[in-house]
């Protein structure tokens, strides 16, 4: 174990200092004063290390990263984990826009809100289905060319209006789930407003269970259904859009 | 309602086969990867409709048999109205499709390279001739320190004091462009790698993953992150010598790519690292990048994932104000810039993005250099030029134009047998460079164009060589960003101007 303070500290030292200790087989890190250093957690792998961050992070936290647990007890700014492959980031507060952009694999639980662009072409692949989960509500162009993975919306704060515009635009894999049902005549004719079935409540039992314990919320308020999904309507939007050209 | 007679529209090509001279042996037909042949019992039917001059066939069939004519059927003919338009208003009018093709433009734009000549020695310095004295072509692509300070060790000898930034060795000043696994089949990548480990350059595997049979020839090659992300992980970018940020491709700026689901079969799928059968969606940007200041943080968020210990390049397209997008991306920390010219090659481009956007490598590459060096930041990245060098003239001017190095594409399809039909799109390539057919893809054997690939670059260095041998310097590092070396012909003034070279007699 060991605690970094990072108070003044660029991201390149700290960077630097944690990738370090990785290589010298620290698993366990704290991270005190953090404010707005960026790519905490790039590229690092390995299932068993946990960083927990006290303060608040800068964008791209977590880019790249293949396997590691974060832990955020305050709010976070953009990329949160851009193209991340395995791990988990745990979000108390707010996190900022693209969360989870291109991301493969792994889960991001955010307790609050989350900006525009969030899941914007998340792909599942094999057995890697990338999970995120957003207590609140969201911005515009939730799920933009989702490609696959699993996002789940739950609205927990009551707000009037639990996503922007251009929803799923473009979106052709992957699911979003819904804890609350909304008018989903304004958004993309290229996906399919459905009621979750037993399969998808199954699916989605042991992250809610997850995300209930990891923010000491009751399990079974988050469980209880009824849930709506979107999936695409194909995996080939663009199908019919091109002819061959004479030249 | 009677069918519209547009689907009929008369073959570009016939297939025409000397019946006297045929043994049936039907090669041809096992050759075309468009369907062009078929048996009729007793001899070879050609259905010209289907031929789109690959020259597969002709190649290969064993007696001569074969001729591909250009239909002289005519449309009438219009020096405004090119057959071209015509014939995509008929099929675009039968799908509502956006019109698409393969291959960089083949519209009849000015080629400035043709417009420039090189300088020689006559009596007043000599030339060196090459066969006997050294000659350097070594290329280092990365930054480079702005000045060197030294310090000197036990031994008294110099050492530099700051440690030099990652750079890219290239023994020739030659890279193979991107080209991804799904646009061209994994033999053509294969031979690629091939050649650059035998040359001592580097291939780029383009924005489709890093195939595990590529694997071993990580130490010549680059790895490319595009907006789809596509194989991109922690030990993706650690794999090749430096990382590249695809932001555009000079036959499609401002155009995202799509290689549709049918083509994602099980190899591409794990390859990409996207489920078999969807589409594979490269938006246009990069959602993580609206500004300058967004690829800045892409550009070390890479660095900090390999640890600073490669170098980073951008890939743009040539595009109107490019000189002042180079160097903000110089300024946003990129080690290396790729331009790429509207000429350039695609392994499908909307046409009418294809032929009517973006601007010629040879003004970007002097535009480019020019701003650089005038803002004291050349130094700080290095160039590379793309856009159809289709030999080693092209590549000699633009070095002189301002490029570290240059990137060969289509050349190096044609190396494989293409003949650049524009066909990649479909599929059918039967070359088996552009298509994931295997009965296609196995006829190219990686080994033999591996070599052909090599005997290429050779040649192309010794000629370099030769030029630079004319022209009384023995090193490439020379001639670099050396516009005084050029001159122009059939150039008005304005063009001049812009590409920064004098007029021939001057
Ligand atoms: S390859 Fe030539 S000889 Fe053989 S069947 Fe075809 S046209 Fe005849
Ligand atoms: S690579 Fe493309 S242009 Fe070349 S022969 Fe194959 S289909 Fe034709």
């Amino acid at each position: 174990m060991i605690t970094i303070d990072a108070k003044d500290m660029h991201y390149k030292e700290l960077n630097k200092i944690i990738r370090e200790n990785i290589a010298s087989g620290i698993k366990n890190f704290f991270l005190e004063n953090v404010n707005g250093q960026y790519y905490i957690g790039d590229g690092i792998k390995g299932d068993d290390i946990t960083i927990t961050v006290n303060g608040v992070p800068g964008n791209d936290l977590g880019v790249f990263m293949d396997g590691p647990s974060i832990i955020v007890n305050n709010n976070v700014q953009d990329n949160v984990g851009n193209t991340m492959n395995a791990g988990k980031i745990t979000i108390k507060g707010d996190a900022g826009d693209v969360v989870g952009y291109g991301m493969r694999g792994g889960r991001i639980y955010i307790r609050g809100n989350a900006g525009y662009r969030i899941g914007i072409h998340m792909k599942g692949y094999n057995t890697q289905i990338p999970v995120i989960i957003i207590g609140g509500k969201v911005g515009s162009f939730f799920g933009e060319y989702m490609a696959g993975g699993v996002m789940v919306l739950l609205g927990l704060n009551n707000s009037e209006e639990l996503a922007g515009e251009y929803f799923g635009v473009g979106m052709h894999g992957g699911t979003i789930y819904l804890k609350k049902k909304i008018d989903f005549s304004k958004y993309s004719k290229e996906v399919e407003f459905l009621e979750a079935n037993d399969e998808d409540m199954i699916f989605l039992k042991k992250y809610l269970i997850e995300y209930a314990n990891d923010f000491n919320l009751q399990a079974e308020d988050l469980i209880n259904g009824p849930f709506y999904k979107i999936v695409p309507s194909s995996a080939r939007p663009y199908a019919h859009l091109y002819t061959s050209s004479a030249l | 309602m009677t069918k519209s007679s547009f689907t009929n529209i008369q073959s570009e090509y016939l297939a025409v086969i000397d019946h006297a001279k045929c043994v049936r042996c039907k090669r041809c037909i096992q050759n075309c990867g468009w369907g062009t042949y078929s048996f009729g019992g007793d001899k070879i039917i050609a259905d010209h409709s289907k031929c789109v001059a690959c020259g597969r066939c002709y190649t290969y069939c064993p007696e001569g048999a074969i001729s591909i004519l250009k239909n002289p059927t005519v449309m009438r003919e219009n020096g405004n109205w090119q057959d071209y338009h015509i014939k995509n208003i008929w099929r675009q009018s039968e799908t509502g499709g956006i019109a698409i093709s393969g291959m960089g433009t083949p519209l009849k734009y000015k080629k400035y390279f043709d417009h420039i000549l090189l300088d020689a020695c006559q009596v007043t310095n000599p030339p060196i001739d090459p066969l006997r004295e050294p000659m350097e072509l070594k290329t280092f692509l990365g930054k480079k320190p702005s000045k060197l300070e030294l310090d000197f060790n036990e031994d008294d000898q110099p050492v530099l004091k700051n440690p030099m930034p990652p750079q890219i060795e290239l023994a020739t000043p030659f890279i193979f462009a991107p080209m991804s696994y799904g646009s061209i089949s994994l033999n053509a990548q294969k031979a690629m790698a091939l050649a650059a480990r035998a040359l001592g350059i580097v291939m780029n595997i383009g924005e489709g993953g890093l195939h595990d049979e590529l694997v071993p020839f990580g130490k010549n090659i680059i790895v490319q992150v595009a907006s789809g992300r596509f194989g991109v992980n922690r030990d993706y970018l650690n794999s090749g010598v430096a990382v590249e940020i695809k932001i555009g491709q000079g036959a499609k700026p401002g155009i995202g790519g799509h290689l549709p689901g049918e083509k994602i079969g099980a190899d591409i799928s794990r390859t990409r690292m996207i489920p078999a059968g969807t589409d594979a969606i490269s938006p246009a940007p990069h959602h993580d990048i609206y500004s300058i200041e967004d690829l800045r943080q892409l550009i070390y968020a890479i660095k900090e994932a390999i640890n600073y210990e490669k170098p980073v390049s951008v890939k743009v397209a040539a595009v109107h104000n490019i000189a002042a997008i180079v160097s903000g991306i110089v300024r946003a920390g990129a080690d290396i810039v790729y331009i790429d010219g509207f000429t350039g090659g695609t392994g499908a481009a909307p046409i009418i993005i294809r032929d009517n956007v973006g601007i010629p490598i040879e003004i970007a590459l002097a535009q480019v250099d020019q701003r650089l060096r005038e803002e004291g930041i050349r130094n700080e990245a290095s160039l590379v030029a793309a856009g159809s060098i289709r030999s080693s003239a092209d590549a000699v001017k633009a070095i002189a134009l301002g490029a570290d190095a240059v990137a060969i594409g289509t050349a190096a399809l044609v190396v494989m047998g293409c003949h650049i039909c524009g066909k990649c799109h479909t599929g059918n390539c039967s070359w088996g460079i552009t298509t994931q057919r295997p009965e296609l893809t196995r006829r190219l054997d990686p080994e033999e164009y591996g070599e052909k690939l090599y005997n290429l670059i050779n040649a192309w260095s010794h000629e370099m060589k030769d030029i630079l041998g004319a022209m009384g310097v023995n090193s490439i590092e020379s001639l670099r960003g050396s516009k005084e070396r050029l001159r122009g012909i059939e150039l008005t003034d304005s063009e001049l101007k812009v590409l920064g070279i004098k007029h021939a007699g001057m």
